[in-house]
């Protein structure tokens, strides 16, 4: 399995921002974005993850394969933590691994209502999803946002040594060092030409 | 998808879900009638069909913007169109939780309410079978409103202006059947056409709620 990305150009209020964007990732390997604020990185990833179309180009990879995590996480605040977990788990047709507890630091956690969670433990929560989803190619759009020392290396040591290590491919847009041995990709080369023929009427269609 | 009908009926149940609102709102407007048309039984009688048919509607009205707003604010209705879960399956998870929580609860107090309205006694069945019949179009069609205004400031005065001409077919034919059932006569045609209205939105709307959904999430 791997994920091959040809040429895609995306845009986002119909103006492109990013232009003929190639990369490989093979199974097992994570590859981190790098760029200044505004450059698309998040564009990249939704239009990667399928919630928009890319104006150009290929994503060459299963449709079931790919997960998305975006700054929002997703969590109902009148929820427990297990409910929350739950239900993705129901969603995707997977049941709660035990271990997810334990590597998010979750454990002591299980039963508080997810609304008087602090912002990090939110986060925490968040990402624990991506491990009960059972998805193989993740798209993680700053997961490390207010996240503390230790549960970014709690993270990091998830992704490499069950996400990366079980064959599993991560695509991740940051401005911190995960310490993951992961390639990095700047996209600053990639900036669109503001001339590209835009998608104006895209409001439209 | 029964996960997220689950979800929503707990996160309609727990603490500022809503649940209910609709439902006491149905009963004010129905209290206030009386007050404002005066103790004049016969009128009441007469106009009973009509006022619980269009509470109804304004208490449906009242919970819609709620049912992807949240949703949308959170980031979960991002993840859940990208989950192995069809979003026309969501949609109808969606309005099917909006029904239960509104549509259900009303059409079960109605005859009660019917009652204070001094609503003519044949036609109690009929005022359950025809609420019964037509609050799911009700829901679905707000469904569909919703995904319109989804992601949009102050997107619930739109949403009503949008939905309620949508819910005029359901009204003149639910209000009809009650008069009808009321006056003895066959009502029959107007339920028929009622549930027509509910089938053919069920069949129909999820597939535009979808479609408008992801044009929104872009």
């Amino acid at each position: 399995m791997m994920l091959r990305v040809t040429n895609v150009t995306c845009a986002r209020g119909g103006i492109p921002v990013l232009s003929d964007v190639s990369f490989e990732v093979i199974a097992g390997q994570a590859l981190v974005l790098r760029g200044p604020n505004g450059i698309g990185k998040t564009t990249l990833l939704r239009t990667l993850a399928g919630l928009q179309p890319a104006l150009a180009g290929d994503v060459d990879a299963d449709v079931d394969d790919l997960a998305y995590a975006s700054h929002a996480d997703g969590i109902k605040t009148a929820l427990s933590v297990t409910e929350n977990l739950k239900f993705w788990a129901d969603v995707y047709g997977n049941p709660v691994p035990d271990t997810i507890w334990e590597a998010f630091d979750l454990a002591d956690l299980q039963d508080r209502i997810a609304g008087t969670l602090s912002a990090g433990q939110k986060r925490r929560l968040g990402l624990a999803r991506l491990g009960v989803i059972g998805r193989k190619i993740l798209f993680l759009d700053e997961p490390t946002v207010s996240l503390d020392g230790f549960s970014v290396k709690l993270f990091a040591k998830w992704l490499q040594d069950t996400h990366l290590a079980g064959g599993g491919i991560a695509v991740i847009a940051t401005h911190i060092d995960l310490g993951i041995d992961a390639p990095e990709l700047d996209l600053t080369p990639f900036k669109a030409d503001l001339n590209f023929g835009g998608g104006a009427d895209e409001a439209f269609l | 998808m029964i996960a997220l009908l689950l979800r929503d009926l707990r996160l309609a149940v727990r603490a500022g879900g809503g649940f209910g609102l609709g439902l006491a709102f149905f009963l004010i407007v129905i209290i206030l009638v009386p007050f404002g048309v005066g103790p004049q039984v016969d009128l009441l009688t007469r106009i009973a069909p009509g006022i619980l048919w269009v509470a109804s509607l304004l208490a449906a009205l009242l919970s819609l913007d709620r049912i992807f707003a949240l949703d949308f604010e959170d980031g979960s209705l991002g993840l859940l169109a990208t989950s192995p879960l069809p979003l026309e399956g969501a949609a109808l998870m969606k309005a099917l939780a909006h029904w239960i929580t509104t549509g259900l609860p009303l059409t079960l107090v109605a005859p009660a309410l019917g009652f204070l309205l001094s609503l003519a006694p044949e036609a109690y069945s009929y005022l359950l079978l025809s609420l019964l019949l037509g609050t799911p179009a009700l829901s679905m069609i707000g469904t569909f409103g919703a995904a319109l205004t989804v992601g949009l400031r102050r997107g619930g005065l739109l949403l009503s202006l949008l939905v309620l001409p949508l819910y005029v077919p359901t009204l003149i034919f639910g209000a009809e059947a009650v008069r009808r059932g009321a006056d003895g006569l066959d009502a029959t045609g107007a339920l028929i056409l009622l549930g027509t209205i509910t089938a053919g939105c069920f069949a129909l709307l999820p597939f535009a709620t979808a479609a408008t959904l992801r044009m929104n999430l872009r």
